[in-house]
């Protein structure tokens, strides 16, 4: 968001409309109440300001908000960062583990479950890539999130493998 | 009571071997496919997902258990009877697409009616019709070496549909394509759900779920898991 904020101040609507041209159809859930209140924790971390456009009542839609020189730093900075994000593998690996030590719940049921969350999301994303309607440029984008979830689903099969096999031979896993 | 399903199995087992190394490919599945629905089964290479298919579409007999193909039981069927229900009652779709590199897009869509005994000016209109639905219309006189993969694989679809079959099975359709042209077989798939026809595709391809009402996933011969999704997957919004 702050990002979109270094081209030039804008009033919160406009922001709005920059991530979801940017985003296209996964911008779609994003609402206006959650970009009021990312901006107004981005005010209290100085790195966003605000000033009431002249002669409008005031009220947040009214306000125009711009980057703070901290801000400015900000975004070079995320910019330049080599990072991406990832869903938490080790979390979800530590928890079958913890599961099939345990004896918990079975370590195979937790990875149908991850599955069908994964699945549905493989779904909706497709789905919304499927529609003619797609602008190309945010077709990459829902390309490169099927692409994920598909390596997801890959990894959930190969748990899938693992914990199947420990399961036959006697939960070697508890040891 | 099978009125209303296209497919239907019951404790439906393929074993292969003998004692000592028994393989159990499809271990007592029950399957009920109602008409009009797009089932994806899902699963790892050798989980039995291509097998159950091939006991679904009579291409297989059965170690046990039985299946009807709308309400007709096939897996008792003489050999003959079984071939005309390949032939008229079942449509296949493989990955690598099975076309005849010899014949024209035209030539192999209707080879399938020519069989099935129409006569050849019915099988031509026909074939360029089905042509026509799968967006080739205009490639109908091109040998398959001419065609892209995913323009094989709507030929080898418009084939399969030659004959009305009661279901279109299909093995890892999307096996073989890059992503544009998956996206082109997964848009066909949606517009012949949006029609009616029964669908049945085997996969470890996740992105063919976009187009189907339910999911199955298959581990060691069974299933694992059923997900049917709410409401139908086409919206009237294409």
């Amino acid at each position: 968001m702050l990002a979109m904020l270094a081209k030039e101040p804008a009033h919160g609507y406009e922001l709005r409309a920059r991530m979801r041209d940017a985003l296209g159809p996964l911008g779609e859930s994003m609402n206006a109440g959650q970009i009021y209140v990312a901006l107004a924790r981005l005010g209290k971390a100085g790195l966003v300001t605000s000033e009431r456009a002249d002669g409008l009542p005031d009220r947040p839609d009214r306000r125009v908000y711009a980057l703070t020189p901290v801000g400015q730093q900000r975004v070079a900075g995320w910019l330049a960062e080599v990072s991406w994000p990832k869903p938490d593998l080790t979390e979800f690996h530590l928890k079958l583990v913890a599961a099939a030590a345990g004896r918990l719940a079975d370590p195979v049921a937790l990875v149908d479950a991850q599955r069908r969350e994964v699945l549905r999301r493989l779904r909706d994303t497709q789905r919304a890539a499927l529609d003619r309607s797609v602008d190309p440029v945010a077709g990459v984008l829902l390309e490169g999130v099927v692409l994920r979830l598909r390596a997801d689903l890959e990894w959930l099969e190969a748990c899938e493998r693992m914990w199947t096999g420990r399961d036959r031979n006697g939960r070697k896993a508890e040891a | 009571m099978t009125g209303s399903m296209a497919l239907r199995a019951r404790g439906l087992t393929k074993r292969y071997g003998s004692h000592n190394a028994l393989v159990r490919a499809v271990d007592e599945v029950d399957l009920d496919v109602p008409v009009g629905q797009t089932l994806a089964i899902m699963g790892p290479s050798g989980c039995g997902k291509s097998t159950l298919l091939h006991l679904l579409g009579g291409l297989q007999r059965p170690t046990d258990g039985q299946v009807w193909l709308a309400g007709r039981r096939v897996d008792t069927m003489s050999e003959r009877a079984l071939a005309r229900l390949r032939r008229d009652g079942v449509g296949f779709v493989f990955q690598s697409f099975h076309l005849m590199d010899e014949l024209t897009a035209v030539e192999n869509v209707e080879l399938a009616a020519l069989l099935a005994g129409r006569s050849p000016g019915r099988a031509r209109r026909r074939a360029m019709g089905l042509l026509d639905r799968v967006g080739l219309a205009d490639r109908a006189a091109h040998l398959p070496s001419a065609l892209s993969g995913g323009q094989r694989q709507r030929v080898a679809i418009a084939r399969a549909l030659s004959n009305e079959p009661l279901v279109v099975l299909a093995d890892e359709p999307t096996g073989n394509l890059d992503s544009a042209a998956t996206l082109e077989i997964l848009r066909l798939f949606e517009e012949l759900h949006a029609a009616g026809q029964t669908l049945v595709v085997v996969t470890h391809d996740a992105r063919i779920a976009a187009v189907a009402d339910r999911v199955i996933s298959m581990r060691d011969g069974a299933f694992a898991d059923d997900n049917k999704f709410a409401g139908t997957v086409y919206d009237g919004r294409r």
